[in-house]
């Protein structure tokens, strides 16, 4: 192109844009565009490691400085992904420890990390400086002393919500006594004590520090010193936030706290004595971000520490804090932007605390900028649902979980349809959301109809049939990522939706209708899905075809559908070509029929046929191929029928 | 041989008629359009309510926590290295002290207040909240579980300046 700038002029253009998604559209302009982009790209998310290959990423972007990367599904959160599924960091690892000498950044989220990945990690890159571990599990301490010893200018050690197992709180030893650069220090995850003389070392020694969560076993006598150290702090998780009540324990305490003028973010809280608590009421004016999630303390010792945060944005805090505190707390925090109540006692059959759909409705009318909420409850009713969405319109994450499955409107016990239409119909920026209560096909419907930005939507014991499940696929435009369970869900409207899903990162389906006949037909007509039958109970096929299966997970996918290291419990599925060549045939025999109606309409439009005789012919046409169509449905009840039915129906 | 009689409907029962299940009739394989029921309502459901595992032990630990286990350190003088115990296991000093001679081979005297440990080299100790060493027996076993954070089996003679130091 003779009008085109140098290579070093695009690129340097390129360098401002930051978002993956825009750096993506830059890419498809044209052929030299995408080769000069993926020369300067250095930093990708891959939102599915199997969506994609190691190889096909490094032979694209050879000169990558951070990856961040995502595994398993969701529901792998609470268990309905079997252990072993998958999603190990290690090939990509081994694979980028190669191409990418110069790698300083990996964050990983819900992927399993050996403590052999973790000492390549530390080996592999000389100039490593942040490791982020989200909900990963598989290693132990003893891979944290590789990073620890090997990683000279780390600055963040993240472990948020890893499982890690532990054995001995040694490895903050192994730390160098020249290792100065750390920023930021996540270990609130780990079990057991780490040596405080170590962890106080460290502190002492860093001063960028910036982010400090502790672990429980740090007791309150030792986290003064800890804080002394850093009162350049922006973020802290304490550690158990209990000790005999000594006046000079707190006052100590009180102090350390008063130096730290720009802390932001407070955490931790485990096993609180209330009486401790005032030691952090002075930089509680400047605290945005407040988790009180472990505290379980009664509702009015939570009160008179977040009424002294006026500048509260975000407030994690167990369902102890009632609706007398919600109310409160919707009174003194204007900012409020996020909130998520997490249940006390979730397996308790009696509810053991006032925390009601009221608390809810309270916090929606008194905080303006609420914008993002999970909530845990054990009532809720239509009226509430309405009156949440008429105050809060500017919702973009709403996540309701009524503790008992299936749980109607406690005041009028009718479905609560009405009640999420009026969250999907009002709040019209909504990108997540999760559903629960009793639900029919018609909230699908509402969902379909409003929730035109929704990109992320969970679902669980909801619905009557096949329609839930097509509204959503075929009205939710922006939809990512569904994840379904115990729903009467099935073949039909995962069979006529197939191309939908290839616009989705990804779907979910555990304990629903799914076939294993429909799985292999998906999986037919779509190369470029994956779908993966996980099922504990042996080969599908050694099942009849219309047997559901146990959870189907569907993802789009460049690499190869069979990888490497599918356990013995998940199937994929082969090729079978004489399907193929049934399925072109039908939809070629759709396909005629559509354009035979095209046409003649098109010649009736212009006028040169007699209205009636063409008409009726066309009716006659789609006719008898429906009636024929429909005789092999229900005799055959193959889903390739039914899935050709709907959609000349249509 | 006489089923199809249908005797059961025949039998004296206390209770309104209707009111005793029915014999499931037939064995059809649950087809994929049923509707689903509610599960029973003490019957867990696996994932349900979407609480992560991390926080589901929390919530339990605040109602486990006046009964969690209490492991405490065991020292004995002259000993390569230490083990530990827990003594929420034990019901009594006598129970304790029998375990422990077991445990380190060794014999413990009779416990008086007056004399302490009589008649064995070996006085057992413990460390509590404030750091003290005290005389394991002194105080009621309730007590003990929860101020012991430490135990130590003293021989020789600081066993016996402690014990007639008491």
């Amino acid at each position: 192109m003779a009008y085109s700038f140098p290579e070093e002029v695009l690129e340097h253009v390129f360098s401002f844009l930051s978002s993956a998604r825009d750096r993506n559209t830059v890419s498809l302009v044209c052929k030299s565009w995408y080769e000069i982009e993926r020369w300067c790209r250095h930093r990708i998310f891959v939102g599915n490691c199997y969506a994609v290959s190691p190889e096909i990423v490094i032979r694209r972007f050879p000169e990558l400085r951070a990856v961040e990367m995502k595994g398993k599904p969701h529901f792998a959160d609470f268990n309905l992904v079997p252990e072993g599924w998958g999603a190990y960091a290690y090939p990509w690892i081994a694979a980028m420890a190669e191409a990418y000498p110069f790698l300083e950044e990996i964050k990983l989220k819900r992927m399993v990390v050996t403590d052999e990945t973790l000492e390549l990690i530390s080996k592999s890159y000389k100039n490593f400086k942040v490791l982020v571990l989200t909900s990963c599990e598989g290693f132990t301490t003893d891979g944290l002393a590789s990073i620890a010893a090997n990683c000279r200018h780390l600055r963040e050690l993240d472990l948020r919500e890893s499982e890690v197992e532990d054995l001995s709180g040694n490895w903050l030893s192994d730390f160098p006594d020249s290792c100065t650069s750390l920023v930021s220090l996540n270990m609130s995850c780990l079990g057991s004590e780490v040596s405080f003389s170590a962890l106080e070392r460290l502190v002492a020694r860093s001063p960028d520090l910036r982010t400090l969560r502790l672990n429980r076993a740090v007791p309150l006598e030792k986290l003064a010193n800890l804080v002394r150290h850093a009162p350049q702090l922006v973020e802290l998780g304490t550690g158990a936030y209990s000790a005999e009540i000594r006046s000079d324990t707190f006052s100590s305490l009180a102090d350390a706290f008063s130096a730290c003028k720009q802390l932001k973010a407070l955490s931790g809280f485990w096993d609180v004595v209330p009486s401790y608590l005032p030691a952090v009421y002075s930089v509680c004016s400047g605290i945005t971000s407040l988790n009180l999630s472990y505290a379980a303390i009664p509702s009015s010792d939570l009160v008179k520490l977040i009424s002294q945060c006026q500048n509260l944005q975000r407030l994690w805090v167990l369902d102890y804090i009632e609706d007398s505190g919600l109310e409160a707390l919707a009174a003194s925090c204007k900012d409020l932007q996020e909130l998520r109540v997490f249940p006390s006692d979730p397996f308790g059959a009696e509810p053991n605390v006032s925390l009601t759909e009221q608390g809810l409705v309270s916090v929606s009318e008194g905080c303006p900028k609420l914008e993002s909420v999970l909530y845990f409850c054990r009532q809720m009713s239509n009226a509430a649902l309405i009156a949440i969405a008429k105050n809060r319109p500017n919702f973009i994450r709403f996540r309701l979980c009524i503790i008992e499955p299936q749980a109607a409107d406690y005041l009028t016990l009718e479905p609560l349809d009405t009640g999420f239409g009026a969250i999907v119909e009002n709040c019209k920026e909504l990108r997540r959301l999760s559903m629960s209560g009793l639900l029919t096909d018609r909230v699908f419907k509402y969902i379909g109809t409003h929730a035109k930005k929704l990109e992320m939507l969970s679902i669980a014991f909801a619905g009557e049939s096949d329609f839930g499940l097509h509204h959503v696929l075929s009205g939710c435009d922006s939809l990512r990522k569904l994840e379904i369970r115990d729903c009467p869900f099935g073949d039909k409207a995962l069979l006529a939706n197939a191309e939908k899903l290839e616009t989705m990162r990804s779907l979910w389906m555990s304990s629903c209708s799914v076939s294993f006949g429909a799985c292999k037909l998906l999986a037919q007509k779509m190369p470029r899905l994956n779908v993966e039958v996980i099922d504990e109970r042996g080969p599908p096929d050694s099942r009849p075809e219309s047997c559901s299966v146990e959870r189907v997970y569907v993802y789009r996918t460049v690499a190869s559908r069979q990888r490497l290291d599918m356990p013995d419990f998940v199937w994929t599925l082969e090729e079978d070509s004489s399907m193929r060549y049934a399925l072109y045939v039908l939809e070629a025999l759709v396909l005629f029929q559509r354009w035979f109606a095209c046409l003649l309409q098109f010649r009736w439009k212009l006028g040169t046929l007699p209205l009636k005789q063409e008409e009726n012919w066309l009716e006659l046409l789609k006719m008898s191929t429906i009636f024929t169509l429909a005789e092999l449905s229900f005799t055959n009840k193959d889903a390739i029928f039914n899935v050709i039915f709907i959609r000349l129906w249509e | 041989m006489l089923s199809h009689l249908n005797l059961e409907a025949t039998e004296l029962r206390l209770g309104l008629p209707g009111s005793i299940d029915d014999v499931p009739s037939n064995n059809k394989r649950p087809s994929p359009e049923d509707h689903q029921t509610p599960p029973a309502p003490k019957a867990q459901i696996v994932g349900w309510p979407p609480v992560k595992s991390y926080r589901k032990s929390t919530a339990a630990a605040k109602n486990e926590e006046a009964e969690s286990g209490m492991y405490v350190k065991v020292s004995m003088d002259g000993a390569p290295y230490l083990r530990k115990i827990d003594i929420r296991l034990y019901n009594g000093y006598s129970h304790l002290l029998t375990a422990l001679e077991d445990m380190f081979k060794l014999s413990i005297g009779e416990y008086s207040e007056r004399e302490g440990y009589k008649g064995s080299e070996y006085a057992p100790a413990y460390e509590d909240k404030d750091g003290d060493l005290m005389l394991v027996g002194d105080v009621p076993w309730e007590m003990f579980m929860s101020s012991c954070k430490r135990l130590r089996i003293m021989r020789g003679a600081d066993a016996r300046g402690l014990a007639s130091a008491q």
